[in-house]
């Protein structure tokens, strides 16, 4: 069995000198989708920001069997860590080619023709200022400055957030195909798309792990599904969200 | 009518004179969210440098005044730089700190030019072009004045062409929207902070040794009484913006000189426009809401 690429071994994270994580620890595979699910504010993106040390924070992280955890945000980026923010965070002012040169990392950069090909559009929007795209538009802009690198794990934080269904299936498709090439460690509310894309869940309450497995393991059991994320599998599939 | 001509050309050189120190600000406070008092000081050094070297090389030819240019620039943009490496670098989202480290620099190095160049103030030499005037539209306009819009001018064009088409200009733009977003891209934003310190620097010095034609002096106090004008341009045109600083500066600076010329209140003017100002649109006329790391 492959070794994981990320390791999180009781990580704990603070906002204000508040507890947001707190002791948490799992891996993510080497390949696929690991996702990370819970009711709102129990952490996910508190943990993700944690690892990227967006935040202050304490704990073991392993990257590739390296720890990164006493590192800087740049220097864990540089090690191959792609970020897509929850909200996007596109900077408004600059063009579309523009936020894709900004995040550009040198000889990492090899990923330019798949993000072509996966976003067209951004293509033709290249001159465009990104404040002025569509949600869903941003969305592509943000996870497309992910891909235009040689990345060792990409941490995903709610990409289909605010989107229109049909948008939310192009995100995901791209996302499956961004999963062939590199490992995911996914946020996401929308549980048909976690099911579509993810092998691994693991699930936080209050800032600690209370469930980790496959991920049908968990979509394929309603009663635990209700109990862990608060929300009903079949009604999540049936109405499209 | 040539009254209004040489109040509004005049006023256009004291803007010039604004902009020089308040683009710096603008761009440090935009990036960093740094207020820096010491920015003064990087004015007075740089006029202190120019003046010393057209001192040694005879200060009425044009090779003096060039080199003194250059040498102000420089020397401005070198304080700045290392103002940034010992002294801010380590007070990042301290901003009390900051505050008290950039005031405290600022009273320390007048104290220091005083010491080193006494408080009363040294006359420069200059080309003696720029004590001539020339006619313009009827009005006689001292020539010092488009030395100081024309030199703003190129450092507004400079500090655009260095924004838009270097990839530091590019790290500083997103910076100013987003700077946790630009570290998450995995780029050191810390070198970005120490470049535009330089520039600031580098504006300020070159404003200190045009000042000091403009003023005809130098003296330990000359940055600090040009920074208190260029902050209130800095927060009248929009912390943050470039476009917004020199807007303002053109505004401030001739609206000083009429209502200096016209009713001898050109300082209460300025003040009550930038009450105006920030009534109306409390952000500046171009400043817009931060992004926080």
């Amino acid at each position: 069995m492959t070794a994981p690429v990320l390791v999180v071994d009781g990580l704990s994270a603070r906002i204000a000198g508040q507890q947001v994580v707190e002791e948490v620890s799992f891996e993510v595979a080497a390949t696929g989708v690991t996702a990370l699910l819970g009711r709102n504010g129990v952490g996910k993106t508190s943990t993700i920001r944690a690892l990227l040390g967006l935040i202050e924070r304490a704990g073991r992280v392993e990257l590739a069997g390296e720890r990164i955890d006493q590192l800087p945000t740049h220097r864990i980026v540089q090690r191959g860590v792609g970020y897509v923010p929850e909200d996007r965070e596109v900077f408004a002012g600059l063009t579309v080619a523009e936020n894709l040169r900004l995040a550009e990392r040198g000889a990492d950069a090899t990923g330019r023709d798949l993000v072509a090909e996966l976003f067209p559009e951004l293509v033709q929007r290249a001159g465009q200022s990104a404040g002025s795209l569509s949600g869903g538009q941003q969305q592509m802009v943000s996870i497309a400055r992910a891909l235009v690198n040689r990345n060792v794990v990409l941490l995903i934080d709610e990409p289909t957030k605010g989107l229109a269904p049909l948008i939310v299936q192009d995100v995901a498709a791209a996302l499956a195909r961004a999963a062939a090439t590199v490992p995911i460690l996914l946020v996401e509310q929308n549980l048909q798309v976690v099911r579509q894309l993810a092998d691994t869940v693991v699930v936080l309450e209050s800032g600690r792990v209370v469930h980790r497995g496959p991920a049908a393991g968990l979509l394929d059991d309603d009663a635990l599904t209700t109990r862990l994320l608060g929300v009903h599998t079949e009604r999540e599939t049936e109405d499209g969200r | 009518m040539s009254t209004v001509v040489l109040l509004a050309v005049t006023g256009l050189g004291l803007g010039a004179l604004y902009f020089l120190v308040a683009s710096g600000l603008s761009l440090i406070y935009g990036l960093m969210g740094v207020l820096n008092f010491a920015h003064g000081s990087f004015l007075t050094l740089g006029a202190f440098a120019g003046f010393e070297l057209t001192r040694r090389l005879g200060g009425d030819s044009w090779p003096a005044f060039v080199a003194s240019l250059v040498l102000g620039a420089a020397v401005g943009a070198v304080a700045a730089a290392l103002t940034e490496l010992l002294l801010i670098r380590r007070l990042y989202e301290r901003h009390i700190e900051q505050v008290l480290v950039t005031v405290g620099l600022s009273l320390a190095t007048v104290a220091l030019f005083e010491g080193i160049w006494g408080s009363d103030p040294s006359y420069v030499t200059a080309p003696a072009w720029l004590g001539e005037t020339t006619q313009l539209l009827g009005a006689r306009i001292p020539n010092d004045r488009f030395v100081l819009i024309g030199a703003a001018a190129l450092v507004l064009l400079g500090i655009v062409a260095f924004l838009r088409f270097t990839r530091f200009g590019l790290i500083i733009r997103a910076g100013v929207e987003n700077r946790a977003m630009v570290t998450a891209l995995g780029i050191d934003v810390r070198r970005a902070f120490t470049v535009v310190f330089a520039i600031g620097g580098t504006a300020a010095g070159l404003g200190g040794v045009l000042a000091s034609h403009y003023f005809g002096y130098v003296s330990p106090h000359l940055g600090g009484s040009l920074l208190i004008f260029a902050f209130i341009v800095t927060v009248i045109g929009g912390l943050g913006s470039l476009a917004g600083a020199a807007i303002a500066s053109v505004a401030v600076g001739v609206l000083q000189q009429f209502a200096n010329f016209y009713w001898g209140v050109g300082d209460l003017v300025v003040v009550l426009l930038l009450a105006g100002v920030l009534l109306l649109r409390p952000a500046g006329i171009l400043g817009k809401k931060k992004v926080q790391a």
